[in-house]
């Protein structure tokens, strides 16, 4: 097999809450690779840290323990848990893709506009940037007429295609992937398993969490099973 | 090149005569900013940070805690009791705070922009919103009346203040619509850095998003880089890549926008980020 893009080495992350003198282990014992062309999917029960692993590598969560470490497009090995802020928010802008479940985005821009964000922010001339972002929203079945509306009045499974076409558009080298069909039905479904596969075959490397296991079953090249951290350790207050 | 344009250390400024408890005896473990020995204010004490091209960097804290004491110390509003600031400028590098007078004005018309809460600190109200513009403009190398009117107009219409209100006095503009002319002058210059302090605070929340939403765009177009200060995670979270935390003129906290929104560490952040949901 290739070499992993991502390879994360004892992975934990607990947060402390001051208010409640309290430790809340979210993940721990987290290890896995990822690799270019393919998928690797985590699965297990709510609470086992799915989601915080994720967040985890892109940094929105803070890692307590552990290596994660990413092979950049320049042949670098970069520990993502202490590199600097510059540098993740690079790696975010060129390399690494987040399609979380939430969209936040400006009101009065266009759901094409909101998708063809990522590639702006590249710099590529906006013209072909939004003819890619009308090309992926129609791939992904988002009716026409609401192209050049802002997503905000959008229904739950039509925000989503806008976030999941927001997260593809700019072809990361490594995507994450939070739940990306959980509201969809299942044509919809259909096609984003389609687009799914067809990042595969570009190279582009894959960690997932599918809220069905039908979809584990049909994308997944590895599966990686997390079980809940250890119990709340309850501090002693002095 | 590299990508920095400014770097910030051991940024300092105390009101009053100052004693040598001053710092020791202040900030967020003493629930004050005022020394109890001499009275003195800590408004802000050893700020350090960097400020990439393009880059907006958010400061969010509680009212007093020294976010606007910050700024208005690298626009040349107030000057530092101690501190650093070297502002990278294509091949120039200048330490803000060694400039004399005359260079300091200059770099606060013509590579800085400002963009105050209160906009009678940021407009000229005896004239025009054009008027605003064009005092701005005759600044840096425009000398000829038509270009510089036509240049006014472009800024306005960009900022979308309608061409009909160039000749109107600010004065009777709606709060937006003078934060708009206010974004138009400071863009004037073009300039690489730009300061936003609270612009958004007080209008409704339609103006407020539009406002943003021009933020945005501007710093898409032109690569920007602003320091964007408020007391509002929404407006950081829509803005900043990164954020700073202040209380009682210190950074208590510092990292990605989403980190500190998501997995804030200081009791206090803690604290905001769970009253603000
Ligand atoms: N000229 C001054 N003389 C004395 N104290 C001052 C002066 N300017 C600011 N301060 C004090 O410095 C502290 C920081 O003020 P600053 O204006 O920086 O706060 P801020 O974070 O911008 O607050 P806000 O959110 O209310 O705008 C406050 O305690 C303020 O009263
Ligand atoms: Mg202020
Ligand atoms: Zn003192």
């Amino acid at each position: 097999m290739t070499q992993a893009i991502l390879t994360i080495e004892d992975y934990a992350k607990t947060f402390h809450l001051h208010e409640r003198n309290k430790d809340i282990p979210s993940a721990s014992g987290v290890s896995l690779s990822v690799y270019p062309g393919r998928l690797t999917a985590l699965i297990g029960p709510t609470g086992a840290g799915k989601s915080s692993v994720l967040k985890g590598i892109y940094r929105t969560y803070l890692p307590s323990s552990g290596r994660i470490l990413y092979r950049s497009k320049a042949g670098n090995v970069i520990d993502l848990a202490k590199a600097g802020e510059h540098q993740i928010l690079e790696l975010r802008k060129q390399e690494i893709g987040f399609v979380t479940q939430f969209l936040y985005c400006l009101p009065r821009k266009s759901a094409i506009d909101v998708v063809a964000e990522p590639l702006f922010a590249r710099g590529v001339d906006s013209h072909e940037a939004r003819g890619r972002a009308e090309k992926l929203l129609a791939q992904l079945a988002v009716p026409s007429h609401l192209w050049n509306v802002p997503p905000a009045t959008f229904s739950g499974g039509e925000k989503q295609r806008v976030n999941l076409a927001r997260g593809l558009i700019a072809q990361p080298r490594l995507l994450l992937l939070d739940e990306p069909t959980a509201s969809l039905d299942p044509a919809t479904t259909e096609r984003v398993v389609e687009h799914i596969q067809s990042l595969k075959e570009t190279g582009i490397a894959m960690l997932a969490i599918f809220h069905h296991p039908d979809l584990v079953r049909r994308l997944a090249d590895e599966v990686v099973e997390l079980s809940p951290p250890i119990a709340v350790t309850e501090l002693s207050k002095d | 090149m590299s990508r920095k344009i400014l770097e910030v250390r051991g940024l300092s400024r105390i009101h009053g005569k100052g004693c040598p408890l001053c710092t020791q005896h202040t900030g967020p473990e003493f629930d004050t900013n005022i020394c109890p020995f001499c009275g003195s204010v800590v408004a802000a004490h050893d700020i350090n940070f960097d400020l990439y091209r393009g880059e907006i960097l958010g400061i969010i804290g509680e009212s007093g805690s020294g976010k606007s004491s910050t700024v208005k110390m690298l626009y040349f509003d107030d000057a530092p009791t101690s501190g650093q600031a070297i502002f990278f400028d294509g091949a120039e590098q200048h330490d803000l705070f060694s400039l004399n007078a005359a260079q300091q004005r200059s770099m606060r018309n013509k590579r800085f922009g400002m963009v105050y809460q209160n906009p009678h600190l940021g407009l000229n109200f005896q004239i025009s919103a054009g008027g605003n513009i064009a005092e701005r403009l005759l600044m840096s190398d425009l000398k000829h009346y038509a270009e510089i009117r036509r240049r006014a107009g472009e800024l306005l219409s960009r900022t979308e203040v309608s061409l009909a209100r160039m000749d109107q006095n600010p004065k009777t503009f709606s709060g937006g619509m003078q934060q708009r002319v206010q974004i138009a002058k400071a863009l004037a210059t073009r300039p690489p850095l730009l300061f936003l302090d609270e612009v958004t605070t007080g209008l409704d929340l339609s103006v407020q998003a539009a406002i943003l939403d021009l933020i945005l765009e501007i710093q898409n177009e032109l690569d920007t880089a602003m320091i964007v200060v408020t007391h509002d995670l929404g407006v950081i979270r829509l803005l900043a890549g990164r954020t700073l935390v202040m209380k009682h003129g210190r950074v208590i906290e510092s990292g990605l926008t989403d980190q500190i929104l998501e997995d804030p560490q200081h009791a206090y952040t803690q604290r905001l980020v769970a009253s603000a949901l």
